[in-house]
């Protein structure tokens, strides 16, 4: 096959109509708090891992609500549990990321 | 014998000066320019943070109102300052003396087809925020669907919008949209609600909870930032289009009827009251009072007050409590 070295650029763009959100329907269910996420990022400020490996539990929420695959980012936390601390909200984000992980083994 | 106060405009805090005045011997003549009374509110459904019914409040200051002097469908034609007060002659031929007179002109609601990129008035299901109270007061509205899946609520159209002439936060269109939110979601439990928003500027009491309740028990989604574009599908749905700036990525998605949050801005006939008393606006298009810290009521001019909506955008309470330190504040200056 000739190589002319033109490629086709993927959408970045968001479908919200197309996008598979099972998994955060799932995870809604079993965590009625991660609604009540206001996205303030002090969860992500706090990680242990986050400066080094991108864990961020403000994108692991945004990325379910967005349909994206977040299983990645996850592999990185270490349970510390600084996240729950510091959520102004008071949700429990070492059980929710407990929960998404027996989420995503289970599919 | 009791002292005239002319009050221009018959909403919310016309009346409710009208109501305190008359508690402290005045006479009160408000002048109205449309059919009703109650300006803005009497058209409105429900009102945060209580859910009160609008017909309520605004029936309940009609009637302590009863004793005022009340001029419907009537309008300013000329105001002029004598020595010690003001010659205004309206427009139904009635000429009244008055040493003070209070401007309760209020706002205008934002004019959503300004905004073309929206489509207001062109797509079948674009409405506004006063559509949508409109219809949940009970009148009919074509555009808004039989049973919508998807939901929409674009915050500030027309507001933090210099190109709309709006630099100012209309600042009770986050609320608005949270509570009629909430208020589809309660008529359609199983339809999709979605708010695009700058910033939530939730800043009154029990407004941070309305936010914490449209997430938790209502399930509304909350995507940050402003809809660049609306367009219509071939069926007939709106297409909308924003940053997900939270995702910094594009974002697209159909729905079934979308609701543009129109906010405040100064009433055209303020600014021509404002005009014939030589009464200064100010540079976000509101009369200018004398300081916004400790006489917001007081005008440059000796016996001009204000109150409520003309010298910035404010809610109903904040309205309420103006047009009654208003009336003392009149008071205080015809008993000097």
């Amino acid at each position: 096959m000739m190589e002319f070295g033109f490629r086709l650029s993927p959408s970045s763009t968001i479908d919200l109509d197309r996008a598979d959100l099972s998994l955060y329907r799932k995870i809604e269910r079993l965590e009625p708090d991660m609604k009540t996420c206001m996205a303030c990022g002090s969860c992500s400020a706090t990680c242990t891992a986050g400066q080094y490996s991108g864990m961020s539990m403000r994108k692991v929420i945004l990325g379910l609500q967005r349909g994206t695959d977040v299983s990645g980012m996850l592999s990185c936390c270490m349970l510390c549990g600084k996240c729950t601390m510091v959520c102004p909200r008071g949700i429990n984000t070492r059980h929710l990321i407990l929960s998404i992980c027996r989420t995503y083994e289970k599919k | 014998m009791k002292e005239n106060v002319i009050i221009i405009g018959g909403g919310v805090a016309g009346l409710e000066a009208a109501r305190q005045m008359l508690s402290l011997g005045l006479r009160p003549i408000i002048v109205e320019q449309s059919d009703h009374l109650g300006g803005h509110v009497a058209c409105w459904h429900r009102l945060f943070p209580d859910m009160t019914p609008a017909r309520e409040l605004v029936a309940k200051l009609v009637e302590s109102c009863r004793e005022a002097n009340i001029f419907l469908e009537t309008t300013v034609q000329s105001i002029n300052r004598l020595k010690d007060g003001y010659a205004v002659m309206l427009s139904n031929g009635v000429n009244i003396l008055s040493r003070a007179v209070l401007i309760a002109s209020g706002f205008k609601l934002f004019d959503a087809a300004k905004k073309e990129e929206y489509g207001y008035g062109v797509y079948d299901h674009v409405i506004t925020n006063r559509d949508l109270e409109n219809w949940f007061a009970g009148a009919e509205d074509l555009r808004i669907p039989r049973e919508p899946k998807v939901f929409g609520f674009v915050h500030c159209v027309g507001s933090r919008d210099i190109k709309a002439g709006n630099t100012q936060c209309s600042k009770v269109c986050c609320m608005t949209a949270i509570k009629q939110a909430i208020e589809i979601k309660e008529k359609f439990p199983g339809c999709e609600v979605f708010c695009f928003y700058m910033d939530l500027r939730l800043f009154g009491k029990k407004y941070e909870d309305f936010y914490l309740n449209a997430q938790r028990d209502y399930g509304i989604r909350f995507i940050r930032g402003r809809v660049s574009e609306v367009s219509e599908t071939i069926d007939g749905r709106v297409q909308v289009k924003a940053e997900d700036t939270l995702s910094g990525k594009p974002l697209k998605i159909q729905m079934d009827c979308l609701c543009l949050m129109a906010g405040m801005q100064c009433n055209p006939s303020a600014t021509s009251i404002a005009d014939m008393l030589h009464v200064e606006v100010d540079t976000d298009g509101f009369l200018r009072s004398k300081d916004n810290i400790y006489s917001i009521l007081e005008s440059q001019k000796p016996g001009i007050f204000f109150a409520g909506a003309c010298t910035g955008t404010k809610t109903v309470p904040e309205t309420v409590a103006e047009a009654r330190a208003a009336a003392l504040s009149i008071f205080n200056y015809l008993s000097r």
